[in-house]
């Protein structure tokens, strides 16, 4: 029952973007980051929403499916709607009603905070939609690279973020067996009030933690058998390349660098 | 096969020390070598010091009196301890505590990027050593997806594109149901003949250890008994009387002995189905 869990939500494909560098990705998220939040007006707001709708067509994931997969953050911005709309004053007055009134600057803050939540995360999850977890922490551990120079173990960091990325559905699959082995044993997972179910979920969590333990165990004893010895002198099986996509997302991301800043007020 | 010695342990003794101080001897003085293309087994109880005897054959433990020679390097040389280990591959008992890589390829490739080997060379030996596991197939596959047997043929992979010359088989084949112990064990025969492997598989069961050269019985620290296998079960007796069992041609063997029934000296079970079978056309 749980091994259908998606993990870091990956839809496989063969797109511009999912053959993108991943450093390129990650890069121009945190530019469009900055970019969202210098753009001020209806004309920057404008240039950003096309760019965006056309990224994702470059993906050729459907619009339908990523907002779905995004309604959490869709409550959280509708929430955010509402707050300025109700507290945010100044402006023309559209509504009256006793102390509670609808003016002009709320409503377009509203507008404009919702815009920029949805533009960050859709393009965001775009990363994580187009990028496999592998390239993900292959990336990152590229873009660390120079830390490591001051002293960030990047790629100790790394190989541990790509072994939790595997550990993951053996954990799941354990978990399984250990509540359906508690659940013979008598114990009972769906029922009592919340207190009382979080309790329960101690004969769960404390086999997986020692059986965890182990694995680490003997995962450490393979890797040394196999020569395993840090970061030094070892090389990479992915060897990352930049291409002409990541050209063109360098392009793309000046234009849009200049563009917003020549319009935005 | 050359007679040249790829393994040596010489007067090798090792214990581990307990809580409070207290010293468990698992190995004691111990002789044994090894030579280069044989297919070994080593059979012992729980506790018998065969897991430990491996584990000092590829430097992961150090013995505590003694030497252990790998193809004439000493283990405890700290300077060539990765040497070791690249010619010493072990596989371990739990298929799934082993892989490390998120696909296949990557857990295949682990070895090879300790060893600071090219990218495009690991290309071509990830390829090579998948094909000689049977397992080329899988190259993207996640390893949770895969059988126990398939888990360990990968691991096996790892190791084979490390270009070993001693493959430890340790416990590999204790977690695995019957037909993962038999792909299992039927590579490793064939890795032993066609490529020049030597194989030192450590197991308790008697069955596994009938294909092999050499037969090394381990009890309580010391190497009990060391022949062929025909040698080692000739004697179920003595074999069970230390707690291990006999492969099931040989008991029925002995027991049909007891009976007054003969029938020459046999190991495998096709070979005592056939010559039952030949008894009963002579009646």
């Amino acid at each position: 029952m749980l091994q259908n869990i998606a993990i870091g939500q990956y839809v496989p494909g063969t797109s511009f973007l999912h053959r993108a560098d991943p450093r390129s990705k990650m890069l121009f998220i945190i530019l469009f980051a900055i970019l969202v939040f210098l753009a001020n007006n209806v004309i920057t707001y404008a240039i950003l929403i096309a760019f965006t709708v056309m990224t994702v067509m470059l993906s050729r994931l459907s619009l339908a499916y990523i907002l779905k997969s995004l309604r959490p953050v869709w409550i959280l911005v509708l929430f955010t709607v509402i707050l300025h709309v109700l507290i945010t004053k100044g402006g023309e007055v559209y509504f009256q009603w006793g102390w509670f009134s609808i003016e002009e600057k709320g409503v377009t803050q509203a507008i404009f905070i919702s815009l920029r939540v949805s533009l960050l995360v859709l393009v965001s999850s775009l990363l994580t939609l187009t990028t496999s977890p592998i390239d993900l922490t292959e990336g990152l551990e590229r873009l660390l690279g120079p830390f490591g120079r001051i002293g960030v173990p990047v790629h100790e960091i790394a190989l541990m973020m790509s072994i939790a990325l595997r550990f993951i559905p053996t954990l799941m699959e354990e978990t399984d067996k250990i509540i359906k082995a508690q659940t013979a044993r008598g114990a009972n997972f769906t029922s009592g009030n919340l207190i009382r179910r979080a309790q329960n979920l101690i004969p769960i969590v404390i086999p997986l933690f020692i059986s965890a333990f182990r694995r680490a165990e003997e995962l450490a004893l393979a890797m040394e058998a196999r020569g395993y010895r840090g970061g030094v002198g070892r090389t990479r099986l992915r060897t990352l390349t930049m291409s002409w996509r990541d050209g063109s997302i360098a392009l793309a991301a000046c234009v849009l660098l200049l563009v917003i800043g020549w319009w935005r007020t | 096969m050359t007679e040249e010695r790829l393994l040596a342990l010489q007067e090798v003794s090792f214990a581990y020390e307990g809580e409070g101080g207290q010293k468990e001897t698992v190995l004691n003085r111990i002789n044994l070598d090894i030579h280069k293309g044989a297919f070994v087994s080593v059979l012992g109880h729980n506790g018998s010091g065969k897991s430990t005897l491996a584990k000092l054959m590829n430097a992961l433990l150090l013995p505590k009196e003694g030497t252990v020679l790998v193809t004439g390097i000493d283990t405890r040389d700290g300077e060539l301890i990765w040497e070791v280990r690249r010619h010493v591959g072990m596989v371990f008992q739990n298929p799934d505590n082993q892989i490390v890589g998120a696909t296949v390829e990557d857990d295949v490739a682990f070895g090879l990027e300790n060893m600071g080997t090219d990218p495009a060379e690991m290309r071509t030996r990830i390829r090579e050593s998948l094909q000689a596991v049977g397992m080329e197939a899988h190259l993207y596959d996640q390893p949770h997806r895969l059988s126990g047997g398939q888990k360990q043929r990968v691991a096996i992979a790892g190791i084979m594109a490390m270009r070993p010359s001693v493959l430890i088989l340790d416990e590999a084949t204790a977690m695995l149901d019957p037909m993962g112990r038999r792909e299992v064990l039927n590579l490793a025969r064939r890795l032993n003949r066609e490529e020049g492997i030597t194989v030192v598989n450590i197991t308790h069961f008697p069955e596994e250890a009938v294909f092999s050269d050499r037969v090394i019985v381990m009890r309580a620290g010391q190497v009990e008994w060391d022949g062929t296998a025909a040698e080692v079960f000739a004697d179920p007796d003595r074999l069970q009387a230390l707690g291990l069992d006999v492969p099931f041609a040989v008991r029925v063997r002995h027991a049909l002995a007891a009976e007054g029934v003969s029938l020459p000296f046999i190991l495998h079970q096709e070979e005592l189905v056939e010559h039952l079978c030949k008894l009963l056309l002579k009646r």
